[in-house]
């Protein structure tokens, strides 16, 4: 990427983002305004994918909401984005974990990562 | 003529990126290196027939102008610049030869246009180029991306401006009604929300709106 780009983005680039990745299970915690109030919503679930790099990265969390498989994407360093909080990593070996689409139940799991 | 040209600056185009708002939305933005721009000429209408500054931009390598170019800019006493363009402004008093102005003539919310030369297509059919139908790819249709029909059998001829394959591109683009999203005077660096033409690196001419 361009020197001039990266600097104008730098600004705007989110400082303490917690480093997580594909197979991870996630609470982002996302600001929502109701009216004039403002309260933070908690989207918790698997993330299926990261992409993009700088300003324009993006995550892709997918989880299960009473039956009906909801993938909710969000810009990573959005100011609506309070904090991203890691509840468990997950071992996969790809980097797109679309195959967990086609699956349900016991099958769309991800194993944890075990310490080493 | 009535002329509205408050303002104007030459810019590369170094690329777009998004920046957030407060808000958590999301702006498309174009960043242009913009500035600073020297006055080299004035054009005034006992001599050339009207009136405008003359402008030079960017940094030039010294063995790249030649004799009467260096003679050009030692009028104006400065170095070299790469780009020469005229902006007829309706204030050419307010500007001296040799004065130098940045991109802090703009400010945030200004309404601009931007000038480009959009990028080259090269030969391109009608379909991409006037936006013609296509006909089915399959189903045995043996008509796909062509032009189609040339015109009536009567005048046994073609009529002038018909669009049909050609060139497409670099050509000299405006876009109107673009807003200053960011203006950065001490980097001389204007975020402008929205794509404007060219490539990467292309001239482009900032002015303030005609429309607004």
């Amino acid at each position: 990427m361009n020197n001039i780009i990266r600097s104008v983005e730098e600004e705007y680039l989110k400082k303490d983002i917690t480093e997580f990745g594909p197979g991870d299970t996630v609470k982002v915690h996302v600001k929502v305004v109701e009216g004039a109030r403002e309260r933070i919503q908690i989207f918790e679930g698997t993330v299926i994918r990261l992409r993009g790099t700088g300003l324009s990265r993006t995550f892709t969390v997918r989880r299960i909401s009473f039956g009906v498989a909801v993938e909710r994407t969000f810009p990573l360093h959005s100011p609506k984005i309070a904090r991203v909080e890691v509840t468990r990593r997950g071992k996969v070996r790809r980097a797109k974990l679309y195959y967990l689409r086609g699956l349900t139940g016991k099958k769309a799991r991800v194993k944890e990562k075990g310490r080493y | 003529m009535a002329n509205n040209l408050k303002k104007a600056i030459l810019g590369i185009k170094v690329g777009m990126t998004q920046i957030y708002t407060e808000e958590g939305k999301a702006i498309p933005v174009t960043v242009v290196e913009a500035g600073p721009c020297t006055v080299l000429q004035k054009k005034k209408v006992e001599t050339d027939g009207y009136e405008a500054i003359q402008v030079g931009f960017y940094n030039l390598k010294e063995n790249l102008a030649n004799k009467p170019i260096k003679g050009h800019y030692k009028k104006a006493n400065v170095k070299p610049l790469r780009y020469i363009r005229e902006f007829r402004v309706n204030n050419v008093d307010d500007y001296e030869i040799g004065q130098e102005f940045n991109v802090g003539i703009f400010e945030e919310g200004d309404i601009i246009d931007v000038t480009g030369t959009s990028k080259g297509k090269g030969f391109a059919g009608s379909v991409k180029r006037h936006n013609f139908s296509r006909g089915l790819m399959g189903h045995g249709s043996r008509y796909h991306r062509g032009t189609g029909s040339l015109g009536a059998k009567g005048p046994a001829r073609v009529f002038k401006g018909k669009k049909l394959p050609g060139r497409m591109g670099r050509e000299r683009v405006t876009v109107q009604c673009l807003k200053v999203v960011k203006v950065y005077s001490d980097r001389n660096l204007i975020l402008v929300k929205g794509a404007i033409p060219g490539p990467n690196k292309g001239l482009v001419i900032i002015r303030n709106s005609v429309k607004a």
